[in-house]
């Protein structure tokens, strides 16, 4: 066997390291530090959890676990890591254009381009993605008032390929060059004629086995919503993430198969010699262009509707009243949906068609604006008359409601075409949609991660570093992102690696500040995390109910046991437990407990993300055998393990019931607690309730 | 909510729970969204194959590639196996043992396997015709569009082989039988898109 | 540390000092009537947008912090969720908004097509523009002649652009004169616009190509019509013709230190560029 059969186009030289050794400089110094940092990283990983012997215990409770609150949290932990990458990227490009005026700057053109693409392409599918669904995940069952998802394997499954891309995008950096074609990839660009090596493949595969999760995901949560909520719960009565959540699902199903086309047909393109975004031979690269955006408008809203979710149960429970106009947020929220799918040609005025057609979608564009206003006009009258608590979550409520109306502002210039062709590719539009995303979306989940913590981890996030990071997500963007409109007006094209106008230095420059300024911010959050975990003994919240909350999630213990509901409830409102606490029907003991089935662990959703990561990689170096092995591995499993019959366990009644009543004795125990000391060791979880 | 209201109608679970039911119910409607979500796959490969039409770059064009005689036998096959797959469906329900089952699914996973062997042939003619996908834009989105399809056929009748070995290692438990409605889902889709591919690209290619 | 905060405050202070010549560059600064006419639209479309956007920047604030919990004065009816003449109050007048800047929106749109001709009474110059690795090819092909990276144009005359590419998928903007329109091998776009007063404005490629993007710039040099004839005469005569070398030298990818002139450019080169594009890489490479 040939060396290329082996191992197909890999090599010493696609080693970062070895590129650094043979050509030392900056530029491969940092590639290969950043190549180190990964495998370093993932060593002491690896050397932590030996040393402490917590292999048994992490496979038997964490990787095959199929609860939906375990696998919640492994998406946000996945998200996290990710986010540091994208953010150390982001950073990196600021400090590239900041000091490349004229001069070579840090990096060379080519690792510039790596930075951006990569930046892009995991923050939208490898931080944001997982982050929401972990989210979701976590919260929908508990809202909804189930045990589970509706299918639990199929859950573990999503999260393992979600894991698998990512790993896909961290061995990119220390194996072969990611692509130089942004997180679009645009043909032809990306063909094989103009980026022969392995880094737009790499963006294929990775996308591609996101792209699967998330649609698996979409298709769980749907079903899910439709058919697992409790007695009594309505569609009217479902919480406002929950509808978001539904919204959110549907638009995953539509709209992540239209990447899945894209990314494939690209690929025949480049495996095959097929001509579909070609120059050549008939291909028409305006074709990639309308299935990406068919799925990347629908993406926009599959990421920012949660967190409109997110806004409604903080902005609702920390103004201590029940939420503003719930029809009409679940109407807006199910015409944003639609709307999502008839504006995907705003991402291409620019291609040359008609001003009819331009016209046309630049319009259903401002239409979208109407209902996305409603939404932030109900959160507004939410808090009027209310009893507003500015705890961090809320301040993200708030600091996202101030921010995002500049960045639907500038969304409506863009709209018009005219204006767009002006800045369309410029830092105008990356100011834009970071407007649009960081609040809408980042400061969205990071309220959840505030507000839902307590809830999964059984204590409260120390409150002084969260408004120290908070300040800094905030400071931090207007610094970075302001300077951007105004270099867009001025016509600086985005994704330049070096800047040949002197006149745009102060700009830059305060944009690098601002980008240094958000590092801290995640800085501070994990500063956070640290503090709180050291101190979380005196921030417990066992009894479950730190925020005095309204919907089901709230009802049972922190940490919920893993059954969630020892008897499934009944609603009969829209804020059931807030309802429940004011007749004094909450916390009822049920006269007797029954043995509840759960779904057993499962070890095939680690394989198959194992087996999925490794014939991704085996494709974008070509090594076919390991492809064809891997392959016919996974479909191997699936078969395999529908010849399982033992899926369910029962957990006896007994244990119910011995977990639930040392719940009770614990609720017993707690002394309620007033709003007023909702942020202090006073706070156990339980709320004192008044009529 | 009586457990009559929960029973599935596609489905003869005896004297189960309300419970099995619904969850019966619950699974097959996961498996629907799936494949609505596998039929925009296809709607978008239609209409890619709608774009590239004309880009033929002085290649063969649809007159000179398409067969319409082979096209309708795979047809006509197919849609015998939607009906064959039809009447295992029935027998699963009513029959007493699994033999009319085993039986009328191993016809319809030869008449499968006879449509992806026709399949098979006329693409390999038209690889030998030079009618190769990288000939040109068209040829790429008729070769991607009927291979996606060929493939979900190949996927089905893969499936077809697991569930007679599942019938023969668990008889009919409520796993098979749901399995067996997935399944059916799933053939009579790929029959659906076939008849329009038949119409888009066969008769339209030639009308044309 | 105290220096360093010191000299970033001054250079915040700064900054907006900086920023108008970071404006000058752009569309603020239009130079002609295209230009113009998008810079009104954006001052337009800013307006109502303080409209759009400055009850809520308003209303957060104050309501927030008025129904705070520390004040005890404000009203609680932690049950109240919803009011008509509230719900009319927040869908009808976007509503109203959004369809008064639609029929803005549709008209602009037409107005300010990149193919709608510029009515000047004078007559129009074509130029073909190809866009290259990483470099932009302008024939005029009225004259024969051909530069690489400079793009001189009569002042008050207007300008057809045709666009094409040579390799992948490109943009042109000249933000002072016009918005940008896609370059596309082997197709065919069109950019109009027209240069009201001599100057030198820059002209660039939005869409990220490879290595030598961030340098793929170029002058538009609006001439006095008397000059701008002046020069394609001396171009006529003086630069080098277009040959065999030259044709192949547009599709290396690489950057070109400074603008290159040519004479003698054949009819028909746009469109052999054009349909190169359509050819395999194979048979383009002859």
């Amino acid at each position: 066997m040939t060396g290329a059969a082996l191992l197909g186009r890999l090599g010493w030289q696609s080693l970062a390291f070895v590129r650094a050794w043979q050509d030392p400089s900056l530029n491969t110094l940092i590639a290969a530090g950043a190549a180190a940092l990964v495998v370093i990283g993932a060593v002491a990983v690896v050397a932590l959890i030996t040393l402490r012997g917590q292999w048994r215990r992490l496979w038997r409770e964490w990787f095959t676990s199929l609860d939906h609150k375990k696998i919640g949290i492994m998406y946000v932990a996945l998200s996290f890591v990710m986010l540091a990458r994208a953010l150390a990227e982001a950073v990196l490009m600021r400090l590239q254009q900041a000091t490349a005026i004229n001069a070579p700057g840090v990096v060379d053109a080519e690792h510039f381009a790596q930075l951006f693409s990569t930046h892009g392409t995991i923050m939208i599918f490898f931080m944001a993605m997982p982050f929401l669904t972990g989210l979701i995940n976590y919260v929908l069952p508990l809202q909804i008032g189930a045990r589970d998802v509706s299918f639990p394997l199929l859950n573990a499954i999503s999260l393992w390929l979600t894991a698998a891309a990512a790993g896909l995008m961290m061995a990119s950096l220390v194996v072969g060059r990611f692509s130089t074609g942004g997180w679009s990839g645009y043909p032809p660009f990306t063909e094989t004629g103009f980026s022969p090596g392995v880094g737009p493949d790499y963006w294929i595969w990775a996308v591609t086995l996101g792209s699967i999760g998330s649609t698996l995901t979409g298709l769980n949560f749907a079903t899910t919503i439709y058919k697992k909520r409790c007695t009594g719960m309505t569609v009217m009565r479902m919480p406002l993430f929950v509808w978001t959540s539904l919204c959110t699902s549907i638009l995953m199903i539509f709209s992540m198969p239209a990447l899945t086309v894209a990314t494939a047909l690209l690929a025949l393109d480049r495996y095959l010699g097929f001509h579909f975004f070609t120059n050549a031979l008939g291909g028409n690269m305006m074709n990639y262009a309308n299935l990406f955006w068919l799925f990347g408008h629908p993406e926009v809203y599959v990421l920012i509707l949660p967190a409109f979710g997110i806004y409604s149960e903080v902005v609702s429970t920390f103004s201590t009243k029940e939420l503003y106009g719930y029809a009409s947020l679940a109407i807006a929220t199910i015409a944003i949906a639609v709307l999502s799918f008839t504006v995907w040609v705003h991402h291409f005025f620019t291609m040359g068609q008609s001003a009819n057609i331009n016209a046309v979608f630049g319009i259903a564009t401002m239409a979208i604006g109407v209902p996305t206003g409603v939404k932030i006009y109900n959160w507004i009258w939410t808090m009027f008359r209310g009893e507003v608590r500015f705890t961090v979550p809320l301040l993200y409520a708030l600091a996202f409601m101030m921010t995002f109306v500049l960045g639907g502002l500038t969304g409506i210039i863009l709209a018009f075409p005219p204006l767009d062709y002006l800045v369309h590719n410029t830092l105008f539009l990356v100011a834009h949609f970071h407007n649009m995303l960081i609040p809408g979306l980042l400061y969205g989940l990071l309220a959840g991660y505030h507000y839902w913590f307590p809830k999964a981890f059984g204590f409260r996030l120390d409150e002084r570093w969260g408004r120290v990071s908070f300040a800094c997500w905030v400071v931090g963007f207007y610094l970075a992102f302001m300077p951007l409109y105004v270099l867009g007006a001025a016509g600086m094209a985005r994704r330049s690696s070096e800047v040949l106008e002197p006149a745009f230095r102060p700009w830059l420059l305060v944009a690098g500040a601002g980008a240094l300024v958000l590092a801290a911010a995640l800085a501070a959050l994990f500063v956070q995390l640290w503090v709180s975990v050291r101190h979380r003994r005196a921030n417990v919240v066992p009894a479950g109910d730190p925020w005095d909350g309204r919907a089901l999630e709230w009802s049972v213990s922190a940490p919920p046991p893993e059954y969630n509901f020892a008897v499934l409830p009944h609603v009969a409102g829209r804020d059931p437990f807030h309802d429940a606490k004011r007749k004094g029907t909450a916390y009822a003991e049920p006269v007797r407990y029954a043995p509840i089935e759960m779904p057993r662990n499962s070890a095939v959703g680690p394989i198959l993300g194992a087996l999925g990561g490794w014939a991704a990689f085996a494709l974008v170096w070509q090594i076919w055998w390991l492809a064809a092995a891997t392959v016919i591995g996974m479909i191997a499993t699936v078969i395999a393990r529908s010849f399982v019959r033992d899926v369910e366990r029962t957990i006896p009644a007994e244990t119910v019931a011995r977990i639930e009543r040392d719940w009770h004795e614990t609720l017993a125990r707690s002394a309620p607690t007033t709003r007023d000391f909702e942020t202090t060791a006073i706070n156990r979880g339980l709320a004192q309730v008044l009529a | 909510m009586s457990a009559g209201d929960a029973m599935h109608p596609g489905l003869n679970l005896g004297q189960t729970d309300a419970e099995t039911h619904a969850r019966a119910g619950h699974d097959l409607f996961g498996f629907w969204i799936f494949l609505m979500s596998d039929a925009v796959l296809f709607a978008l490969l239609f209409a890619t194959y709608g774009v590239m039409l004309r880009g033929t770059a002085g290649g063969p064009g649809p007159a000179d590639v398409y067969k319409l005689l082979t096209a309708f036998v795979e047809t006509v096959v197919l849609l015998t196996s939607s009906f064959t797959f039809g009447m295992a469906s029935i027998s699963l329900k009513h029959a007493r043992g699994i033999a009319p089952i085993t039986a009328w699914l191993g016809v319809t996973l030869a008449l499968g396997l006879a449509f992806l062997a026709m399949e098979y042939n006329d693409l390999a003619t038209m690889v030998g015709d030079g009618a190769v996908p990288a000939r040109s834009g068209f040829l790429s989105s008729f070769h991607a569009l009927i291979s996606l399809h060929g493939l979900h056929v190949l996927a089905g009748c893969l499936w077809i082989v697991v569930m007679l070995v599942q019938l023969c290692v668990f008889g009919r438990d409520g796993r098979v039988k749901i399995n067996m409605l997935r399944l059916g889902l799933f053939w009579h889709f790929l029959d659906i898109v076939w008849v329009a591919i038949f119409s888009v690209v066969f008769l339209q290619g030639l009308a044309r | 540390m105290n220096r360093a905060a010191r000299s970033l405050t001054t250079l915040v202070a700064l900054a907006p000092l900086g920023g108008c010549a970071a404006l000058k560059l752009g569309v603020m600064n239009a130079a002609g009537p295209v230009a113009q006419a998008q810079w009104d639209l954006y001052t337009t479309v800013a307006i109502v947008l303080i409209f759009v956007g400055g009850p809520v920047l308003v209303l957060v604030p104050i309501i927030a912090w008025h129904y705070r919990r520390a004040n005890t004065e404000s009203a609680f009816r932690p049950d109240w969720n919803f009011a008509w003449p509230l719900e009319l109050l927040i869908w009808i007048p976007p509503t109203a908004i959004v369809v008064g800047l639609g029929i803005v929106l549709w008209q602009s749109a037409h107005r300010l097509d990149p193919y709608r001709a510029i009515a000047l009474s004078r007559s129009p110059v074509i130029v073909q523009a190809v866009a290259l690795d990483w470099k932009w090819l302008f024939i005029y092909p009225d004259a024969h002649i051909a530069t690489i990276n400079r793009l001189p144009v009569p002042a008050g005359h207007p300008v057809r652009i045709e666009l094409t590419s040579g390799t992948v998928m490109q943009s042109l903007l000249v933000p002072q004169l016009a918005g940008q329109v896609y370059a596309m091998a082997g197709m065919r776009t069109q950019l109009n616009f027209a240069a009201s007063r001599p100057g030198v404005y820059r002209g660039e490629n939005t869409q990220y190509n490879g290595e030598g993007f961030a340098r793929q710039k170029f002058d538009v040099v609006a001439l006095p019509p008397a000059d701008y004839q002046r020069w394609v005469r001396r171009m006529q005569h003086q630069a080098r013709p277009f040959d065999a070398a030259a044709y192949a030298a547009l599709f290396e990818r690489a950057t070109i230190p400074a603008p290159v002139m040519y004479s003698a450019v054949p009819d028909g080169l746009f469109g052999r560029i054009v349909d190169r594009s359509r050819l395999p890489a194979a048979q383009a490479q002859r």
